[in-house]
């Protein structure tokens, strides 16, 4: 117990170079590792299967939109070693006309909706989701609205006159 | 002494043995006092109309015992919590369903003005979608409040006249939100 | 640029194909159906009474909160997390405080920090009161729900006292609480943990050994440990199935460590374990509110803030009458202020499981992004698959006992 910090982590995994795992940063005690698409479900796997590693619990998949970029989307999977208590950010940066990544369905069944909440806000392709449909907005909308290009508020309100607001 | 206090009289000719009144004062203070109310809760406001409905503010005693969660036999659709667009066509549709004479609360900011959400996903007030007669301000009201909502309401309801529901001015209403339409389409 | 969001039409839910010759029935359950305590829609497969299969829908009060909190300053993102779970508002306060304060390594005085535990354990209790008050209701006894909602209404008078508010509470500030507790709230803390015993205890004798109660609810919806975790459940029904996965035990915040208390587990997971497991826990919060009064009284009385006056908001009386406070006012208001760029994420026990908050911050006046690890959204996804094969009154006490949140779902 109590042997699992952060320099172990990553020792380990560097050790094998098929995950090409990188580290980002360990703000606030908290590990972030970088991979790529190609590898992060082989190394989601390892994380969660191995014996001493043991990131069995996924608390979290969520993305973020990095417009400026090349790769504009950070998918990022928080995991949680929940006998060790020890949690790990892993972080993935994809691009190109519709992102995709692979699916984590295949080693947690809660990724399920967790995948369709990021699809639906950032159209996020999640190959192999078996269900991936738009889960909290309309299934009709058009647009990903968590992409920073969306506005906020809705533009076709005709009530928000601009001299209410001294504009 | 009993503890039940009576619903005052309406105004009226009072003599030996008789009392007369015209109907649509008396039919004003029976649906008055006997709203059924059908709380469409779908978030904060609707915790706070548990506590108005629970023991210690007890809405019963206003005459609305019976919330009413079928449309069919609800006079008096209370409307609480922020009424997305993806939720507005059940709205409309529960609106739609009931009988008449049917009366709206618009209770909280939400479904007044859609509230502190100004954004792409919420209904910018239920108004938009179904006429309202009262609405709560609040975010979310105190059970108070919705009392007090439901009292207006009352008002509202006695003094209504019964020739209302019939007449040109509240077709247009109601065509005004499509809604005719969408009764005699079925 | 953007394509106008404006459209009001029908959601096209998944709804099954039936064979005509099937005798299976397609029924639409919600999303206003008075059974369901909330908006939530299954529409469900049934073979006579008995659930074949169901797809659930749920979006119905999508509030777009990430959204928002991309647009406001720190300090407007409180009034939001109020409405995340709407029945615990002031865990969800605290618990954004306490991402941005780590973000921005604010120390809090250790009052200030058992002043939160006191909240937050109140609210814990307000919240597993309505869970399990209604999962009497929806197993036919009205009674204890009753007795207890009084209870929950002195809750809501305590948090009156301190804040304001009755349920969106908006408690407390980046680095501590607006003001202090008055003489009446303490009052009212310690009269409360003399008066719900009682009530708590009658409510237990109501329902733990009642023969329909236990018939309704033992082995109803009986979920395995490991399917909990693959489903990644958190919270009183994780706990029900025996994962001792409690936040204030394993990461504690909010000097949890000093206090003594314990994480209830059940056995089986079922429904009665859930109900279970959230009795016992309103017992360890009074226990935890005794102990952080005592704790109290031995601070120095009058601190209910950090001293950073460069993030927690001053006076509004001072900011009229003193330059430094107008400065910081404003700095704060309009998001001047020197932040870190940074990426935090921070988790707190909800009433329903960890509720976490990841921040990824940029140095502006508001969150580059923010996005809520949200208990009841990931608890429930496993209602739709879990129910095939129940009954459907086992399915909505099921439902009751996951103590789903409309607004904590959605978001």
């Amino acid at each position: 117990m109590g042997n699992l910090d952060n320099q172990y982590i990553i020792r380990r995994l560097q050790e094998d170079l098929q995950f090409d795992v990188h580290v980002i940063g360990e703000s606030f005690g908290l590990l972030s590792l970088g991979t790529s698409k190609e590898r992060i479900i082989d190394l989601l796997k390892f994380l969660k299967e191995d014996d001493t590693l043991g990131f069995s619990y996924l608390t979290d998949i969520t993305a973020v939109h990095y417009p400026g970029l090349a790769l504009p989307f950070c998918i990022v999977y928080h995991l949680h070693n929940l006998v060790e208590n020890v949690r790990i950010r892993v972080k993935v940066f994809i691009g190109g006309e519709v992102p995709s990544i692979p699916t984590a369905t295949v080693l947690w069944h809660g990724a399920n909706w967790m995948e369709r909440e990021t699809y639906d806000f950032f159209g996020i392709d999640f190959q192999g989701h078996p269900d991936l449909r738009r889960i909290l907005n309309m299934d009709d909308l058009e647009v990903f609205p968590m992409r920073k290009e969306y506005p906020l508020e809705d533009p076709n309100r005709v009530d928000k006159k601009d001299f209410y607001f001294g504009r | 002494m009993s503890k039940v206090t009576l619903a005052e009289a309406p105004p009226g000719v009072e003599g030996a043995g008789f009392f007369a009144t015209s109907l649509d004062k008396a039919i004003g203070l029976a649906r008055a006092n006997s709203l059924w109310p059908l709380p469409f809760a779908t978030s904060c406001c609707g915790i706070e109309f548990m506590a108005t409905m629970g023991s210690t503010y007890d809405l019963a005693r206003f005459g609305a015992e019976r919330p009413s969660f079928s449309p069919r036999q609800a006079d008096m659709l209370l409307v609480m919590g922020t009424i997305a667009k993806k939720m507005a066509p059940v709205l409309k549709q529960v609106y739609i369903q009931m009988a008449e004479p049917r009366w709206v609360i618009a209770v909280g900011a939400c479904a007044s003005s859609g509230g502190i959400f100004d954004t792409y996903s919420v209904l910018q007030g239920i108004d938009e979608i179904i006429p309202v007669d009262v609405y709560v301000p609040g975010c979310p009201p105190r059970p108070e409040a919705i009392l007090d909502g439901v009292l207006r309401l009352q008002d509202i309801v006695k003094s209504e006249s019964l020739n209302r529901r019939n007449t040109p001015e509240y077709r247009a209403l109601l065509e005004k939100y499509g809604i005719l339409t969408e009764i005699e389409n079925g | 640029m953007t394509k106008p969001i404006t459209k009001i039409t029908p959601n096209t839910a998944a709804f099954f194909d039936n064979d005509p010759q099937d005798e299976l029935i397609t029924l639409n359950l919600g999303p206003t159906h008075p059974a369901t305590h909330g908006v939530f829609q299954n529409v469900l497969q049934i073979d006579g009474e008995r659930i074949v299969s169901g797809v659930s829908t749920i979006g119905y009060i999508h509030r777009a909160f990430e959204k928002i909190a991309e647009h406001r300053p720190f300090y407007q993102i409180t009034p939001l997390t109020d409405r995340l779970n709407y029945c615990s508002a002031p865990i969800n306060n605290m618990g954004w405080h306490m991402t941005v304060e780590k973000l921005l390594k604010i120390e809090i005085p250790k009052r200030v920090q058992y002043m939160r535990v006191i909240v937050m354990e109140l609210a814990r209790i307000a919240d597993h009161i309505i869970c399990n008050g209604i999962l009497g209701v929806d197993t036919g006894a009205f009674s204890g729900f009753l007795y207890l909602m009084q209870e929950r209404e002195f809750i809501y008078e305590i948090f009156e006292e301190i804040c304001g508010a009755r349920l969106t509470t908006n408690i407390g500030r980046i680095g501590g609480f607006e003001r202090d507790f008055n003489e009446i709230a303490f009052a009212k803390i310690h009269e409360f943990l003399k008066r719900f015993p009682p009530v708590l205890e009658e409510f237990e004798n109501l329902f733990v050994r009642n023969r329909i109660f236990i018939e309704r609810t033992s082995g109803v919806a009986a979920v395995t440990p490991e399917d909990a975790l693959s489903y990644s459940w958190s919270g009183p029904i994780l706990r029900a199935t025996g994962v001792d996965y409690d936040v204030r035990a394993v990461s504690p915040y909010c000097s949890y460590e000093e206090f003594d208390f314990e994480v209830p587990v059940g056995t089986t997971g079922d429904v009665y374990d859930r109900f279970m497991v959230r009795n016992a826990e309103m017992w360890q919060s009074l226990r935890i509110i005794q102990q952080a009064l005592d704790k109290i009284a031995s601070e120095p009385a009058g601190v209910f803030h950090a001293d950073v006056p460069e993030f927690y908001l001053p006076p509004k009386e001072q900011v009229y009458t003193n330059m430094e406070a107008l400065i910081y006012h404003f700095k704060i208001v309009m998001g001047e202020w020197e932040t870190p760029k940074d990426e935090v994420y921070h988790s707190v026990e909800g009433a329903n499981g960890e509720l976490g908050f990841y921040m990824i911050h940029d140095g502006g006046r508001s969150p580059y992004r923010l996005h809520f690890r949200r208990p009841s959204f990931i608890n429930y996804q496993m209602f739709a698959p879990m129910s095939s094969g129940m009954l459907i009154s086992d399915a909505i006490i099921n439902m009751s006992s996951l103590n789903v949140i409309a607004g904590e779902l959605d978001a």
